[in-house]
């Protein structure tokens, strides 16, 4: 492999035509994934999170499309793929397991079935090896009695259960990526757990990237490499784990990690960030947390803040940081 | 004041009949002989996960379901059904879906001013226009929000409403079932302290159930934690978080995401293998045995019982 990365996304925008307007709800979005690298995507309902993934995977309702920029795969843009190329692509180069296993597998299938559909739909395997192939897959997510399940419907599974399968069915063409969109959220905390340990394990077998979309700080902190924080559509922040916890330079992020308890049980007030999530509609003009932030400047409702490189490395877009770096005697470069 | 306790819950069993054949039905047993108390102006944290039965004992309380048996007393009385609507005043409930609590139809003055209809809490419109604006003032909602129906508001002010809706009729005690589950994390906190808030001004007490455990450790000041419809252990919130002694519990703990990296890398997960068996097929004995570390043949045999393990911390557990 020549490229340094494995997916690069560059200036993504990606919009829903509505009755009511454009709404952006990926709004310039750029990341690189490194092969084998977990990149974890935080951030609240309506930041563009999910709609981030759906782009890469080219799954966007029928309202929405990608406006413009590229997705980089292997150094190809796979947003000007045709339908067909888009069909291998996913599944072969590129797997999503969603929030939901209820609601993910097909009710009217079997288990077996549906991982043996993505199997024949990609290799040369005839039914038989598929078959062998499905139970494999089923044996390494930790599913028991895969002999048994194979011949079972979804409805017979359990939550955590049909989450292993769903993972199962992501892996089974052995993909460079693996998308996770809230993959725990529905479990519970014993599932989920279990759940996390078998994504980690498997990353490390098997060496695939991971983009793990969460809105859950606790799910991330552990298990990224790096964090990507999200706004509005925008990426606020880019850094590891220990950037973006212990020296956040977005003042989004530090709201963040100020309302959610602390994990050694201080009964320290909770301090929220005032108001109530942006109305994609009607975005700001500046910066898209401009009306939230307690330090809102001018400049920050007129002009969209830079990216900043803060001077442990990692990168912030907020116009606050961009002032505080020029006033202190440390000059960092805009990128 | 006749008791030391506002809520005192005793044995209190909930079963639902499944039907299993044509003529045949069999018990589910949602909550299996569940026993706590509540002092005023105090918040019991419910916790467990979904299937544990931990809204089901929310619910039961309300007398929204009538126990198959076991007994609910407020303030030392015991609650029938028959007295219910008297006591209705004093007991609440907040909803976990703020999208689906709320009628549709109706603006929020009217969703704020039915419980006040219902129990005649006022002389004339004025007094209750009045009364409606200082229950929204209360929860930081806009008096001009009053005309407006629910779908114009965000899911945060929206649970706020239901909050509103809830205090109208000055409750000594609200049920909190997931009450903050749906909503963002900066949203949450905002309702968080708003739950605290309305704690220290109005001295209600609440029964906070949640499964997001960090949320119920900084809002309780006590916990029970459920499986498979029994209570297996309960104690002062950081005991139990601090020195957990039920195995359960400690995995329970364990399992939970720690918001920092560098303590979720050193933190060691006791990792539960397999799901919760089904509450129509309860495993003998101690239900939670099946995904016990530490299950021995007695287990298998004896229902452990709550036994106290010092300082008021209750454990039902025979090995520790």
């Amino acid at each position: 492999m020549s490229e340094e990365y494995i997916l690069q996304v560059k200036d993504l925008h990606t919009s829903f035509f509505t009755e009511s307007g454009e709404v952006k709800a990926v709004n310039g979005v750029n990341f690189n994934l490194a092969p084998g690298k977990i990149l974890g995507i935080v951030g609240e309902s309506g930041s563009g999170k999910s709609v981030t993934a759906y782009s890469i995977m080219q799954i966007l309702a029928s309202t929405g499309r990608i406006v413009s920029g590229e997705v980089l795969y292997r150094g190809e843009d796979i947003t000007k793929y045709d339908k067909k190329q888009m069909k291998n692509f996913r599944g072969k180069c590129c797997s999503i397991i969603f929030q939901d296993p209820m609601t993910s597998l097909n009710p009217v299938f079997t288990i077996g079935n549906q991982l043996m559909e993505a199997i024949l739909l990609h290799t040369d395997k005839n039914k038989q090896q598929a078959k062998e192939r499905a139970i494999e897959m089923l044996e390494l997510v930790g599913v028991n009695e895969p002999q048994k399940r194979i011949k079972q419907y979804p409805h017979e599974l359990s939550g955590g259960m049909r989450q292993r399968v769903m993972i199962a069915m992501a892996l089974a063409c052995e993909p460079d990526i693996l998308i996770a969109d809230e993959p725990t959220t529905a479990l519970d905390v014993t599932i989920q757990a279990q759940i996390l340990e078998l994504m980690q394990e498997l990353q490390k077998k098997l060496g695939m990237a991971i983009i793990m979309v969460t809105h859950d700080l606790g799910v991330i902190a552990d298990m990224c490499d790096e964090i990507i924080v999200m706004y509005g559509g925008r990426v606020c922040e880019r850094g590891t784990a220990e950037d973006i916890f212990y020296r956040p330079g977005h003042e989004y992020t530090k709201g963040l990690l100020r309302s959610v308890p602390k994990a050694d049980g201080s009964k320290e007030r909770l301090v929220p960030i005032a108001g109530t999530p942006i109305n994609l509609l009607n975005m700001p003009k500046g910066c898209a947390f401009c009306t939230r932030c307690d330090e809102a400047m001018k400049i920050c409702l007129t002009e969209v803040p830079p990216q900043v490189q803060m001077p442990d490395g990692h990168f912030a877009s907020c116009w606050l940081a961009f002032k505080k770096l020029k006033d202190g005697t440390l000059e960092e470069g805009r990128s | 004041m006749s008791s030391e306790y506002l809520i005192e819950v005793e044995d209190l069993k909930q079963y639902f009949p499944i039907k299993t054949g044509f003529f045949k039905t069999t018990p589910l047993k949602a909550v299996d002989g569940v026993s706590f108390n509540i002092k005023p102006g105090e918040t019991l944290g419910l916790v467990g996960e979904s299937g544990c039965g931990k809204t089901t004992v929310g619910r039961t309380l309300l007398r929204l379901y009538e126990p198959t048996s076991g007994t609910v007393k407020f303030d030392g009385n015991e609650i029938t059904a028959k007295n219910m609507a008297e006591y209705r005043k004093n007991m609440q409930m907040v909803f976990q879906d703020p999208y689906s609590s709320l009628n549709p139809r109706m603006t929020v003055e009217d969703i704020i001013g039915e419980p006040l209809d219902v129990h005649k809490m006022y002389s004339n419109k004025n007094e209750r226009r009045e009364k409606i604006l200082g229950l929204m003032e209360l929860v930081g909602l806009n008096a001009e929000h009053a005309t407006r129906y629910a779908h114009e508001f965000s899911g945060g002010q929206r649970q706020r409403i239901g909050i509103a809706r809830a205090l109208a009729v000055k409750p000594q005690f609200i049920v909190c079932d997931e009450a903050v589950s749906a909503l963002d994390v900066s949203i949450q906190a905002q309702v968080i302290n708003m739950f605290e808030d309305l704690q220290e001004k109005l001295g209600v007490a609440y029964l906070f159930i949640a499964h997001d455990l960090l949320v119920v450790r900084h809002i309780s000041s006590r916990i029970a934690v459920m499986y498979l419809g029994k209570v297996v252990e309960i104690g002062d919130a950081d005991e139990v978080y601090e020195h957990p002694i039920h195995p359960y519990t400690e995995s329970l703990l364990s399992a939970v995401p720690i918001p920092d990296p560098i303590q979720a890398k050193q933190s060691q997960r006791i990792v539960l293998s397999g799901d919760v068996p089904s509450p129509m097929n309860m495993p003998t004995g101690c239900a939670f045995r099946t995904r016990c570390r530490f299950a021995t043949d007695k287990c298998a045999e004896v229902c452990p019982t709550l036994t106290d393990k010092g300082g008021g911390h209750m454990v039902a557990c025979h090995n520790r």
